[in-house]
């Protein structure tokens, strides 16, 4: 067991952990943040996306005791109360999901890619960006255009939804 | 995954104790590699001793044209380093080409060297630049660390804390990427120094990365990038399987070079 000590969302945070604790696992069943879905465990789908330290990491490649002393952003710490962040608003208007079960991580996944690149995102860069974020149901085009949104690199505005 | 206990090095005599003491001991830095290896139970250690809290082993250093890298610097920071940028541009193109933007964020550059995985980026990059892979004990020139697929030189629990190379006049990186993993289906890096090149190609042979004389001589030479074309790899082992034969891959290493010889020359 190791004690370790983080903020999650903005919350200070101390527990004691098996050292083998995955940080999804952590999150989800010591913190009940059950948003972070686990979907393939090998580090490839992306569903699993949370921020540490302001990087985008894949929590089920990651063990808990190894966030010690960092920020952890969950989907639970992107909103505001009951407003929506723009990321999640524009998913929510271009109806950027089916299943909704890699959304978190695409969510927190957009979100890191605007504040890096916001200005000069294009559908093509978006495109090549969410390669570590697998969703099975949409094929993508949706998903891009509300990133490209919420970036505010939306040139044309027939695609978006009514 | 089964339990072990889990360390975080602050000293190097701290590493030295800890070692001491416990049963099969394994570094990580990223862990990319290996928590994979250890959910299957590839691999099971007792102990792992987490090193990127080490001293220096997180830093960028450039002196003159004499580039250190540290071990547990990540793939993302090799990628967008203004200065590496500014000194030898190809590294950060071939860093910004690993797995994706996520696994950048946490893989670094000592596991993957110590890994020596035949598929990974960076070997093609060591050779090619002639690189030495700096352990806590000594320096170890790239041509005989590199030992063959997931082999090298390193003796057990020796450690690699940084990777040092003097800056190319020019670089360049040209990878074909496996459509599923990401992985090089073949690289070749071409570094040019005066009017010397040195080339290293990874992700197709079974003997891990390698230097191509064959390709060397004819960029010595100022042979028309045509000529690429002739280029035999009769004497490795190629890899073959449903994603590609051996024709195909031998012909992706003559185009990835091809194209790479045509960058330099622009």
């Amino acid at each position: 067991m190791s004690d370790i000590e983080l903020s999650i969302n903005g919350k200070r945070v101390r527990r004691s952990v098996e050292d083998h604790q995955l940080l999804v696992s952590f999150l989800r069943e010591d913190l009940g943040l059950t948003g972070t879905h686990v979907g393939c465990d090998t580090t490839q789908c992306g569903a699993c996306v949370v921020s540490v330290d302001g990087a985008t990491v894949k929590s089920c490649t990651m063990l808990a005791v190894q966030a010690h002393d960092t920020a952890v952003t969950t989907i639970e710490g992107v909103s505001s109360g009951a407003t929506l962040h723009a990321v999640q608003d524009a998913f929510h208007r271009h109806h950027a999901l089916q299943c909704g079960y890699c959304t978190a991580g695409l969510v927190i996944t957009a979100i890191d890619l605007i504040e890096r690149e916001g200005g000069q995102l294009t559908r093509e860069t978006v495109a090549h960006t969410l390669k570590g974020n697998l969703c099975r149901c949409t094929g993508y085009q949706n998903i891009i255009t509300a990133i490209l949104d919420a970036a505010g690199c939306l040139s044309a505005p027939a695609q978006v939804a009514q | 995954m089964r339990p072990f206990t889990y360390h975080r090095l602050v000293s190097d005599a701290e590493r030295r104790t800890v070692l001491q003491s416990s049963g099969d001991a394994k570094y990580i830095s990223g862990g990319m590699t290996l928590l994979p290896s250890m959910k299957l139970g590839l691999t099971v250690p007792s102990d792992l001793l987490d090193v990127t809290g080490l001293p220096g082993m997180r830093d960028i250093s450039i002196e003159g044209r004499r580039v250190r890298i540290g071990a547990a610097v990540t793939h993302a920071r090799i990628a967008e380093d203004a200065a590496l940028r500014a000194i030898c541009p190809a590294i950060c193109d071939l860093a910004r080409q690993i797995g994706d933007r996520h696994v950048r964020n946490r893989g670094t550059i000592g596991g993957s060297v110590a890994n020596n995985d035949p598929a990974a980026d960076y070997p093609a990059a060591l050779l090619s630049l002639d690189a030495s892979i700096q352990t806590e004990t000594r320096s170890i020139a790239v041509a005989d660390f590199l030992c063959g697929m997931f082999e090298t030189a390193l003796d057990e629990h020796e450690l690699v804390t940084a990777i040092s190379f003097e800056a190319p006049d020019a670089a360049r990186y040209e990878k074909f990427p496996h459509p599923a993993s990401g992985y090089a289906m073949a690289g070749v890096f071409i570094a040019r120094t005066g009017g010397s090149y040195r080339t290293g190609i990874t992700g197709a042979s079974g003997q891990g990365a390698f230097r191509c004389a064959d390709m060397e001589r004819l960029l010595n030479a100022g042979a028309p990038v045509e000529e690429f074309a002739s280029l035999g790899f009769d004497d490795l082992v190629i890899f073959e399987d449903r994603f590609g034969s051996r024709a195909y891959r031998e012909n992706l290493i003559r185009v990835l070079a091809h194209r790479a010889a045509v960058h330099l020359r622009s």
